[in-house]
């Protein structure tokens, strides 16, 4: 009884301001509804760009295909290899340079300007400078060291494509975790590392018990952000292996291009796409939950 | 036991000094105050105490050992900070617990040791708490709990009750002078109020520029400031400061022409013709029918205890005057005011002071 009255309250508010919610709502909905509706309504389609006289109504025969398929079950691990490691990376190298560039140097403005240089290359570009000037066998740079070295220069895209492929994707990315986690460290109470000091904490305890603590949210954040984006990686896998060797780094993302406008099956495509909507929702959904526990310090 | 000894401590940030060579010995169970007007070096000194600021001259001695270079935590000294800087993470316990965890000593150690800090802060309730989830005044408890727990051999404050409100501020004022009556050791307190420092000290050390300017009892610097500095800092409402010219000296005695040109007699020998700047404190004058100094009542304070009056004798700045709160003053009116007894200072040009008999 006691919360009746509240009750009514809030909805006649909701009445209230409901129909100047639903332009906003009703765009959103659009946006993001139809495009959906669509690939699902596509992923039950016969539908082929080379033979349109393949039509009508397919069951679940797009899915089965795509499925069985050799090249499906290794996507997904791509994928989820390509997205952890470069999210671990990322995070230990964002700390890291986050820790160091909040450290009073000479230089530390244009230093802090370089680390975030690579975040406005484009990844077609980065790709290509990566591919072409560094790890190129013959006249890359990693080449030239390995052999001043006197080690065998390594093909990087055919004997670790994968490895390769991280490497570009963290380098695009590590500016923006160290961004957040800088951002994060000026917000640190340096009286709490003093603190610590006094306590008789070292430089790995300080960082264990202060530094870590603090940076969980920003850290949590940027794992969300970084992996909406990392799940849809696709000009650097593009303009470098193609997906290859075999399919050594075809990524689910990469495999519905494949499909749709390699093979011209936009059925078979859509059925990836819906199948990427759903993993996309699986890792979001640890991450919230991980969110979660962090926001509820 | 603490002995603390300070000889000739520098500190300079590229080529600006800011400690210009401080000399002082920290007796062992003693409760010394910083005291001194933002930016005068006193935190300065209070970290470089504790490690956290390198030491750029001079020497640093804990009991007789030489701990320039001696990292903070094996100083042997505990800190109070500003603010508070507890680990939000932690709960009170492990906030307190946290050097002790760090040292490696065993948890049931920890916890007993915990216990008789937290039960003399009366924090027993909120161990299991974050600091998010506590007031302002258990979290300055914490942190003041956070030092007891370490055993240290001495406490440093840095100002430590700035954050919390007017009345809580009295309240804790006087738990941390139990707590050194309790636990008997070496405390260092910084502080730019000078009611904390008052009460608060055994020996105030006053700061100015990055230098002492005095160090003595509370009563030693209220009675006999040793220059026009102290003499303005120490002391609710400001000691009255009048500029003056030494017209006739008459034996033991000189006449002073005060700004504004009122006479006052001085019972010292003075050079006919220096300037002088005369220190009259509120609380020492008082009403007279007649003759004395003569000002027009520019502002009547009513504070219930007292009252506090501000009259224009033709100086640069008003007299300030306590009186007792059923003086009858009143605004605009002119009041003649005596000095009760030869509570007067004297300062020279320089402001140095210049000794008076009977102060």
């Amino acid at each position: 009884m006691a919360n009746a009255k509240p009750k009514m309250q809030h909805r006649a508010k909701l009445m209230r301001t409901w129909p100047l919610l639903t332009p906003a709502v009703g765009v959103l909905l659009l946006w993001a509804l139809v495009p959906l509706a669509m690939t699902l309504w596509f992923s039950f389609q016969r539908y082929n760009l080379v033979d349109p006289t393949i039509s009508g109504f397919a069951g679940w025969s797009n899915y089965k295909f795509l499925v069985e398929s050799p090249a499906f079950l290794a996507s997904i691990l791509n994928e989820l290899v390509m997205v952890a490691a470069v999210l671990v990376i990322t995070l230990v190298l964002g700390v890291a340079f986050a820790v160091l560039y909040d450290q009073e140097f000479p230089g530390r403005a244009i230093a802090r300007l370089l680390v975030i240089g690579p975040f406005f290359v484009m990844p077609t570009v980065a790709a290509l400078i990566w591919k072409n000037l560094l790890m190129d066998p013959v006249n890359g740079v990693f080449a030239y060291i390995a052999r001043s070295l006197g080690f065998t220069p390594l093909d990087w895209f055919t004997h670790a494509p994968m490895a390769g492929e991280v490497m570009i994707v963290s380098w695009e990315w590590v500016p923006f975790a160290t961004l957040i986690l800088l951002t994060a460290m000026q917000s640190l109470d340096r009286q709490q590392i003093e603190a610590a000091k006094m306590d008789g904490a070292r430089g790995p305890q300080i960082l264990r018990y202060v530094i870590l603590p603090h940076l969980s949210r920003p850290i949590t954040i940027v794992m969300m952000m970084e992996t909406i984006y990392l799940l849809a990686v696709f000009a650097e896998i593009f303009v470098t292996t193609s997906g290859g060797p075999g399919h050594a780094t075809t990524t689910l993302t990469y495999l519905i291009y494949q499909k749709a406008l390699v093979a011209f099956d936009v059925g078979g495509a859509s059925a990836g796409g819906v199948i990427a909507v759903i993993l996309a929702n699986i890792v979001a959904l640890f991450l919230i939950r991980s969110v979660a526990r962090n926001v509820d310090l | 036991m603490c002995t603390l000894e300070l000889k000739n401590l520098r500190k300079a940030y590229g080529n600006v000094e800011v400690i210009k060579g401080v000399d002082l010995t920290i007796n062992d169970r003693e409760f010394v105050v910083f005291v001194g007007p933002s930016g005068c070096g006193k935190s300065t000194l209070l970290r470089m105490i504790a490690g956290l600021e390198e030491i750029s001259g001079g020497e640093l001695l804990i009991d007789g050992v030489r701990v320039n270079q001696v990292p903070p935590d094996k100083r042997g000294l505990a800190m109070v900070f500003q603010s508070y800087a507890l680990y939000p993470h932690m709960n009170v316990a492990d906030n307190m617990a946290f050097a002790l965890r760090l040292a490696g000593v065993p948890k049931a150690e920890r916890d007993a040791r915990v216990a008789v800090a937290a039960k003399t802060l009366q924090l027993d309730a909120l161990l299991d708490r974050k600091p998010a989830n506590l007031s302002g005044g258990q979290r300055q408890r914490v942190a003041i709990g956070r030092a007891i727990v370490r055993q240290p051999k001495a406490f440093l404050f840095d100002e430590p009750l700035s954050n919390l409100d007017a009345a809580l501020r009295v309240q804790t004022r006087i738990e941390i002078a139990k707590l050194h009556n309790d636990l008997k050791s070496t405390m260092i307190y910084v502080t730019h109020d000078q009611i904390e420092a008052m009460t608060l000290a055994d020996r105030i050390v006053v700061f100015n520029a990055g230098r002492i300017e005095q160090v003595g009892t509370p009563l030693e610097l209220y009675h006999n400031p040793a220059n026009l500095f102290v003499a303005g800092f120490i002391g609710s409402p400001k000691m009255n400061l009048i500029g003056a010219e030494v017209v006739q000296t008459d034996g033991s005695a000189s006449m002073l022409k005060l700004e504004g040109g009122s006479g006052f007699a001085v019972p010292a020998r003075l050079a006919p013709g220096a300037k002088v700047t005369l220190g009259l404190r509120p609380e020492h004058i008082e009403l007279a029918p007649e003759g004395g100094l003569a000002g027009k009542v520019e502002v009547v304070e009513h504070l219930g205890n007292e009252t506090i009056a501000y009259a224009d004798i033709g100086a640069a700045q008003p007299l300030t005057v306590k009186l007792s709160s059923d003086a009858p003053v009143r605004l605009g009116e002119t009041l003649h005011f005596a000095l009760r007894g030869h509570a007067a200072s004297l300062f020279d040009e320089q402001g140095q002071a210049i000794a008076l008999p009977g102060t």
